[in-house]
Order: C-alpha cells, then structure tokens, then sequence
C-alpha cells in the first residue's frame, strides 16, 4: 500500500466533494431493501414454517416411511417390470423432446432478435418483421404458461392412457422452455461475429452457421440435454396420471406403502439423472 | 458503368438509437468517392472514422443529409434490396469478428458466405468446399500454415490478418477497412498494409482504410482524409497535405486527454475538394 502511494500521485480524497463515492451505490441499496420487503408478504402468503419440519409427529411419521425404504425390493420379477417402465420413460422422454427441439428451433429463429436483417444500421426493425417475431414470442408464452401436467391431463382424454399423452405434452411444453432459452443463450452470447457477417451480406441462416453457432453450441447442447434430464422428471410425474413409464409404477408403489419397491424406483431415477450428468459433460468436453 | 461509388451531402450521423435532440456524431459530411480509389481517414480517437466506414457499409443509417452508393440512394430501398447491396462491400471491423471457436479455414470462407446458397453454405461446414481460395487468402499475409487452426489458438495479430484473408476472398467491390494494423508490429504493418493495397488495386476494387500509423497513410496513400470532432478537416491529395496540417489535426488531443489547460486551436479550413 505505501509502495503504491509513493509511486503514484494520490488526490486529496478527503475534499469533502464526494467525487470517489460510488454513484451506483444508493440504487444498489434501495433495491435490495425493496426485494427483502417485497419477499416477506410471500413467505406469509406460503405459510412457510419450516419448524413444523421437526415437531415429534410429523418427524415420526417420516421415520416411519423412511425406515420402510429398507431393504429395497429386489424381486427377479419385480426388477423385469421396473427395466421395461425404466426403457418407457427414456423413450417418452427422448420421444417428446426431439418433437419439441423440431418445434422449438424455428421458434428460436424467428423469436431472436439477433439474425435480424432489417434492423440493420436502423432503430427499430420493419413492422412486418416486428409483427412476426412478436407472434412468436407468445405463442412462446402460451406453450410455457401451461404445465406439462396439464398438457398431459388434457391429452389423456384425446388419445387415451399410455405414453402417447405423455410424449405429446412433452413435446408442447418442452417446445415453449426450450426456444425461450435457446433464444436467450444465442442473445447473450457476444453477437460480433453473426453482426459482421450479416453487414456484410450473408442471409440469416447463414450467419446463424458461420456466426451464431460456433459461440454458443456448447451452451445450446448442455441446455437440450439438461432437458432431457427435466423431460425424464416430466414423464414420471405424468406417469402418475396415467401417461406410462416408472411414473405409473411409482404411483402403485406408493399407494400400496410399499417403501422398498418405492426406494428402487429412485435409485433407477437417480441413475438416469446421473447418465444425463455424465453424458452433459463428455459433450462440453469434446466440444470445447 | 457509373464511376462514382458514394456520394455524401451534409450528412448527419447519430448513435444508434439515440434521440433526435442529441448532436451528430458525424456532421456536415460531404464526400465522393469513385471506384478504384484508394483512401486512408486519418484523425484522433473518438474522431467518428469508425463510424464514417460504417455508415458507407450501409450497417448505420444516416440522419440528415443525402447518402448515396453505387449511384442510388440505399435508405431508400427495401430491407432486401438494400441487404442485396450489401454483397457489394465488405467491411473489417477493428476487432476482428472471428468466433474462437471456429477453424481459420471456416472463418477465412466465411468472406464467401454472400456469394452462396444456404446449401453450399452447410456443405461447406460438412467439408470446406474452396480450401485452396482459403488458402491463397492466407499466403497474402504469410499464414498459409495456419489453414487448419483454430481461431484461439491465433495471436492478436493473426486473427487481424485472417479477418483480413476473409476480405480477399470476398467478391466485394469496395473493401473498408477499420484499422487493419493495429495489432501488428511496424514491419509486419507495412508489409500487410502493401500486400492489402497491392489485392484491391489488382481486382479494381475501391478501398477505405482508417488508420492510426499517419507516416505509414502518408507514405502509401494518394488520397488522404482527415477527421475530427465528426467533421472532415481536410480531403486532400498526398501531396497537398502538409505538416501544419497534420499537426493541427491531432493538436491539443494529447493535452484534452490528460486534463491540462490547452491554448484554443485555430482550425484553419484546409479542404481540398
């Protein structure tokens, strides 16, 4: 510190001027002061009483439920049943995702901003140009607003119990999440290199290959991933509304107390996830 | 065939998306460039070059002032027609715009991109279709070797000659260049600034290049422009510009800088066309 005052000439900071207060610093506070009063109506509305955790009968009762998880069942035929659910929620889930990136991908193109042409050197985009990408934002909205559970509800009455119901409302509710964030991740990734090509004549498209893609694959692949994994999640909750897959056997398992089949269930779960881990990071690594 | 490539009147740039209140950035500007000329914009930081070569890139739209090219006038047109003109050019920026990630070989045909099909496009990613034109693009500035590298593996001054090689392969009629050496050491400038030169005079092809280097402007240039504060100070000849002028040009920035008083500057009005 005293190496530093001596090489470099310090001005008075003491003048009373105020020039080396941070000028961001009194928003920053106020901010942060109006989020924690904004959050306590929510915590009261939530009835958020995490002590009620840890009252005698409520910690009984789990233990109960807990100690029944042990040993988890192993029955030859039980484990057959639990493979076959295992292989229908990986299928409904790569099923309905793939529909949905075959959705969402045009929504993505058409909803970000960046592959713009007409904005170029301007303002503001045509009004045309400006109408459609508008569209596609809400139809982003609609397909998100609604849960997959509902998607799911609903489509169980059109096409009857079974998978289908379940890969089709992956497909609707996945496709909305997916183009929204895939519009955001090519949004923030620095956006130099598609802008230079399409100054210079290149087509949308184009700059999307040449420019957009090679910044941010890595992100875009990791997330379409990471929704596989959400999509095996998804599946098993509808699967408890008659959509098929583990979901379903989870569901009997529970009603009927079974605290061992229930504990196999999720070790399979938790190795799915964790498949969905490791292939996540092979992918970020060979594409670095 | 028209000769004249832009013709510039009274012409008001602003900031993107600025209000309309707010001062120009470019002001008053009158220009006319014809093809095949070779021009170098020369002036202090923040003096609008930057701008300038946008604005003739079509990618910023002026707000006063009559702005035309190739003989039309393209805020006129429609998007589309406008973006087709816009093969015609090819702007470097001073950052090279290359994605780290990317193979030189794909960055450098990227500089093709407005002359293909989507379709050529893709196939070119699946297996780089004019590898050899990438190549002799690169042999220009001495980075033939590098064909196959990626981008980050690059030095600053590596990335700024393929962003450079991406311009030659480009069939663009006027090549403007924003700062092209500022990463490179003296010899290697001079070297890549002549090889640039010796590319755009070859192909007929007119150049706007800003530069920092004024020996090096001054040596290699037929046509210098001066700038400041937005404005043209002088567009002359290399022969009619003088030391006087030069020094009136970059007078007193050194000075506004870092603060010190500075005497006010008499800028004599020095235009030659």
């Amino acid at each position: 510190m005293n190496s530093l005052k001596s090489r470099l000439p310090m001005p008075a900071a003491a003048d009373g001027s105020g020039r080396f207060r941070d000028p961001a610093w009194r928003r920053r506070l106020s901010w942060t002061l109006l989020g924690l009063v904004l959050a306590w109506p929510l915590l009261v509305a939530t009835q958020f009483k995490p002590w009620q955790l840890f009252d005698a009968t409520s910690l009984d009762a789990t233990l109960k439920f807990l100690a029944t998880f042990l040993p988890p069942a192993l029955q030859p035929g039980f484990l057959l049943e639990i493979l076959k659910a295992a292989w229908i929620t990986i299928a409904i889930a790569t099923a309905g995702l793939s529909l949905a990136l075959l959705l969402a991908i045009p929504l993505t193109l058409i909803a970000t901003t960046r592959l713009s042409i007409s904005r170029i050197g301007r303002a503001r985009m045509n009004a045309l140009p400006f109408v459609i990408r508008q569209c596609a934002r809400w139809v982003l909205v609609i397909l998100r607003s609604v849960p997959e559970l509902v998607f799911a509800l609903l489509f169980v009455r059109i096409v009857g119990l079974g998978p289908t119901a379940g890969v089709l409302a992956l497909t609707l509710a996945y496709a909305g999440l997916a183009a929204k964030v895939f519009a955001e991740i090519i949004e923030s990734n620095e956006g130099e290199a598609a802008e230079a090509l399409l100054q210079n004549g290149a087509g949308r498209l184009q700059a999307l290959l040449y420019g957009v893609l090679p910044g941010c694959a890595t992100e875009l692949v990791s997330y379409t991933v990471y929704r596989w994994e959400c999509a095996i999640r998804g599946s098993v909750i509808m699967g408890m509304v008659g959509a098929g897959g583990l979901g379903q056997q989870l569901d009997t398992s529970m009603k009927m107390l079974n605290g061992g089949e229930v504990a196999t269930i999720l070790t399979v779960f938790v190795a799915l996830v964790a498949l969905a881990d490791v292939l996540s990071a092979r992918l970020r690594r060979t594409m670095a | 065939m028209n000769d004249s490539i832009y013709r510039l009147r009274q012409l008001c740039v602003r900031h993107a998306g600025s209000r309309p209140d707010t001062p120009c950035v470019l002001k008053d500007l009158d220009l006319d460039v014809a093809r095949g000329e070779q021009i170098v914009i020369i002036g202090p930081s923040g003096a609008g070059k930057t701008t300038l070569l946008s604005a003739l890139a079509l990618a910023h739209q002026p707000d006063a002032g009559s702005f035309e090219a190739f003989g039309g006038r393209p805020w006129q047109l429609t998007s589309s027609e406008r973006h087709a003109l816009r093969r015609r050019i090819f702007l470097a920026p001073q950052a090279p715009p290359l994605p780290p990630r990317q193979r030189v070989v794909t960055a450098v045909l990227a500089g093709k991109l407005p002359q293909w099909s989507l379709w050529q496009a893709i196939k070119s990613l699946v297996y780089p279709r004019q590898a050899v034109l990438a190549y002799a693009a690169l042999e220009v500035f001495n980075l033939g070797e590098k064909l196959f590298a990626r981008v980050d593996r690059l030095s600053g001054g590596e990335r700024q000659r393929v962003s450079l090689a991406r311009l030659l392969v480009a069939d663009a009629e006027v090549l403007l260049v924003d700062e092209p050496l500022s990463a490179l050491d003296p010899r290697l400038a001079r070297h890549t600034l002549a090889r640039l030169q010796q590319e755009a005079a070859r192909r007929g092809a007119t150049l706007i290049c800003s530069l920092h280097q004024i020996e090096l402007a001054h040596a290699q240039f037929a046509r210098i422009i001066g700038m400041r504060d937005g404005r043209l100070q002088f567009d002359c000849p290399r022969a009619e510009v003088t030391q006087a002028m030069l020094a009136t040009l970059y007078a007193g920035t050194d000075e506004e800088a870092f603060g010190v008083e500075q005497p006010e500057v008499e800028i004599a009005d020095a235009r030659c066309r």
